[in-house]
């Protein structure tokens, strides 16, 4: 089953090493993975997308947490959280068929972000899934180029997170 | 007081009560070195090649439970550690490497002697730190010796670039080491403890199965009067042996691979295995599809990463061993358990481990001869092959740290660096190198420092011409297509050690065995070396095929005598 792993790190140079050396070394699968600040310049957070059984998860979490530079590790899997990426798709257009190219779009409420003569540049945030069903209906069109930022996410206020190493 | 940043890197080091270094020096080192030039803490112990220094600071480490350090120059000093880092890092074993760095102004751009030490590291070390900030140096070394002693212990790597080391601050030395995000747990969940209580005093076929951690933890007399109170039956891994005494009624031999046939059925039969500082290793469980799957499991482990990472855990502990064994024996009944022990005792009649003394001089005998002339009393460090295992088999170890051996890794060449370390360490014990043909030749050059520094080691090669574990496997599993273990070509152990300044013996017939041993033990101001020709085909039995279920153990008879 897929996991989202949300883990706060040290904001230091050769965090994000360590970080997917785990990930390749033991052999876990990363789906995606991004980083960024946070409201604290001190403190990135990276927002991991994992596979793998239970036993696979439950180690995936302890390892990050082994991690000197880790603060925090939350699997958000079991809570309320939301999650959102963002893809740009370079779909190929022709003077017969943008007016439906556009239209599929309007409806996920996507951008246009750049037109050429013969493309058209997507802008689309949301869930993996919802960028999926966009990217199945725009395929029939012809996608040039298209690039994904993987998945952030953050859990819902009116949880509690847990605290790191409590176990 | 105005100091250098290699003067603040010994001071600390002194402070940490540091008193030895094992290293070479070099390019970018030499502020390093000029710095200990003063020290009067500090000893400098001159190694022959960096992967020398490094088993030599983990001897040190694992014989005395504190950290031992080694010293590397920038390059190819540093690469050179990468075997003794990996090989303590498998082992838990605490220690620190410094390894100087190129001037942080040309890091990145590949200059003479440059490599990329925290890059390369980062996966055999617990942590490492490249310094680019004298400001920070103090409270990174703190950090360091922090990191490597707590929780499960490790080697911790500090990449000084030269600049830092000759760059000048007011020295403070930071009282606390505070890191908020490290925090290993080390008291034991009550809760935990009483259903592993309520586990333990319902349970008909108890097993403990104790490793490494219990040495760590230095919970020995923990574990012995959690064992009596029991009355389980205790196996120990490789890494373990020592920390239950070898001697003691209780104790039914080690466990995996070569382990007792009696402590690897009795795992398989038990119905509550209690681990305590051991990881479910692989050379352990056997396939893990058939490991013990009558039996519920309590894990006692300081980290978390160890508990269920192969085997699912019934009662999980994190902390300590040594209070959660005090706590959990508060809490355990008086139990004898006279029916198992009476299946116990009947496997160990019919799988005693044995050998057969017909033919060519055995190695077995000659580890049992220096058990008998010894009285056990002595650190026994090995090399890695069949002497180290037969070592294991055969040598009864009753206290711990007394033997010292690369049990993750499996390091040939390890046994004799480290068995200096540990000299160091304990001037006063009789302390020995029990090697094979093989992995003596691929550290020798260590030798010179034993004599160097005077020190009495007694090294004893049990010599079978070959590259005897990989020529055993061959045997019994590659149709006995013997490729590349021959090395019957070899130099004159006798005459390499007396070139080296150190005494040397042959001996080939059992007879000679204990006068020989007699003679070496006399000897106590330099290293002695006796070059035991062995029977080049004996095998180390029992043995689990790699990949086979623990009970289906190839025997001594089956092969030897069929
Ligand atoms: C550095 C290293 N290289 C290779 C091996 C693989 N290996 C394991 S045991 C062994 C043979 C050891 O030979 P020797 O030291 O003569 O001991 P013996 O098995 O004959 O007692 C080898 C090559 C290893 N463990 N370590």
């Amino acid at each position: 089953m897929k996991h989202t792993i949300s883990v706060l790190v040290e904001n230091k140079p050769g965090v994000l090493a360590r970080v997917a050396g785990l990930f390749s070394g033991r052999g876990f699968n990363i789906e995606s993975l991004t980083v960024g600040e946070t409201e604290d310049l001190a403190v990135s957070r990276m927002t991991i997308v994992v596979g793998g059984d239970d036993m696979i998860l439950e180690q995936v979490s302890k390892q990050l947490n082994k991690l000197i530079d880790t603060i925090k590790v939350i699997d958000m899997t079991d809570k309320q959280f939301i999650n959102r990426e963002l893809a740009l798709i370079k779909v190929s257009v022709n003077a017969g068929n943008r007016g439906e190219v556009m239209q599929v779009v309007n409806i996920f409420r996507g951008k246009i972000v750049d037109i050429s003569s013969k493309t058209f540049t997507v802008e689309v945030t949301g869930t993996d899934d919802k960028i999926n069903a966009l990217l199945e209906l725009l395929m029939p069109f012809g996608i040039k180029e298209m690039v994904r930022t993987g998945a952030v996410a953050l859990t819902r206020e009116w949880q509690k997170e847990d605290p790191k190493k409590t176990s | 007081m105005k100091k250098k940043g290699a003067e603040i890197l010994v001071e600390c080091l002194e402070r940490e009560g540091i008193e030895i270094v094992w290293g070479i020096p070099g390019g970018q080192a030499i502020p390093i070195f000029d710095a200990l030039y003063d020290s009067k803490k500090i000893k400098l112990v001159l190694t022959k090649h960096e992967q020398g220094a490094a088993h030599m600071a983990d001897g040190f480490a694992r014989a005395t439970g504190r950290p031992g350090v080694c010293l590397a120059t920038s390059g190819p000093g540093a690469t050179n550690l990468v075997t003794g880092l990996a090989t303590a890092y498998m082992d838990s074993i605490p220690m620190i490497a410094i390894t100087a760095q190129v001037p942080t102004k040309i890091i990145g751009n590949d200059a003479f002697q440059e490599a990329d030490v925290i890059g390369i590291t980062r996966p055999i070390t617990k942590h490492n730190y490249l310094v680019k900030d004298i400001k920070d140096l103090a409270i990174t070394i703190r950090q360091a010796f922090h990191i490597a002693t707590t929780g499960r212990q490790g080697p911790v790597l500090i990449d000084l670039p030269s600049d830092i080391a000759k760059a000048e601050m007011d020295f403070v030395w930071p009282e606390e080491v505070v890191m908020k995000n490290y925090n290993p747990t080390y008291k034991g969940n009550i809760n935990q403890i009483k259903k592993a209580a309520e586990e333990i005093n319902t349970a008909k076929k108890p097993v403990i199965y104790a490793g490494g951690g219990i040495l760590s933890a230095g919970a020995s007399k923990e574990l012995k009067a959690f064992a009596e109170k029991t009355g389980a039956p205790v196996g120990l891994t490789l890494l373990g042996l020592g920390c239950f005494p070898g001697t003691h009624p209780q104790f039914m031999g080690m466990l995996g691979m070569h382990g007792s046939r009696t402590s690897n059925l009795a795992m398989h039969d038990s119905d509550l295995i209690v681990a305590v500082g051991a990881r479910f290793d692989d050379r352990v469980t056997g396939n893990l599809a058939h490991f013990a799957k009558k039996a519920k499991i309590v894990h006692i482990d300081i980290d978390p990463c160890s508990i269920s990472k192969s085997v699912r855990v019934d009662v999980p502990i994190v902390g300590d061993a040594k209070t959660i064994l005090t706590e959990l024996t508060k809490q355990c009944t008086l139990r004898k358990h006279p029916e198992w022990w009476a299946q116990i005792n009947e496997w160990q009649k019919a799988y005693p481990i044995l050998y057969n003394r017909k033919g060519a001089l055995k190695p077995q005998y000659v580890i049992e001869q220096i058990y008998e002339l010894t009285k056990g009393k002595a650190i026994i460090c090995t090399e890695v092959g069949q002497h180290q295992m037969w070592t294991a088999q055969f040598f009864k170890f009753d206290q711990p740290r007394t033997f010292i051996s690369s049990g993750g890794l499996g390091t040939m060449g390890f046994g004799l660096p480290a068995a200096i370390g540990a000299q160091f360490a304990k001037p006063g014990s009789l302390v020995f190198d029990i090697s094979g043909d093989g992995s003596f030749q691929m550290n020798v050059q260590e030798l010179i420092i034993a004599v160097e520094h005077k020190l009495p080691i007694k090294i004893i090669i049990l010599n079978n011409g070959c590259l005897g574990m990989v020529r055993q496997w061959q045997q019994l599993f590659w149709k006995k297509r013997y490729s590349g273990v021959d090395i019957s070509i070899q130099p004159d152990f006798v005459k390499l050690a007396e070139a080296y300044g150190a005494a040397g013996m042959r001996v080939s017939k059992e007879e000679e065995v204990k006068g020989a041993l007699e003679k070496i033990l006399k000897i106590n101001d330099r290293p002695a070396l006796i070059d035991f020709k062995v029977a080049r085909e004996e095998n180390v039995l029992p043995m689990v095929p790699a990949g086979a279920a623990i009970t289906e153990a190839i025997d001594y008879k089956d092969v030897e005598f069929a």
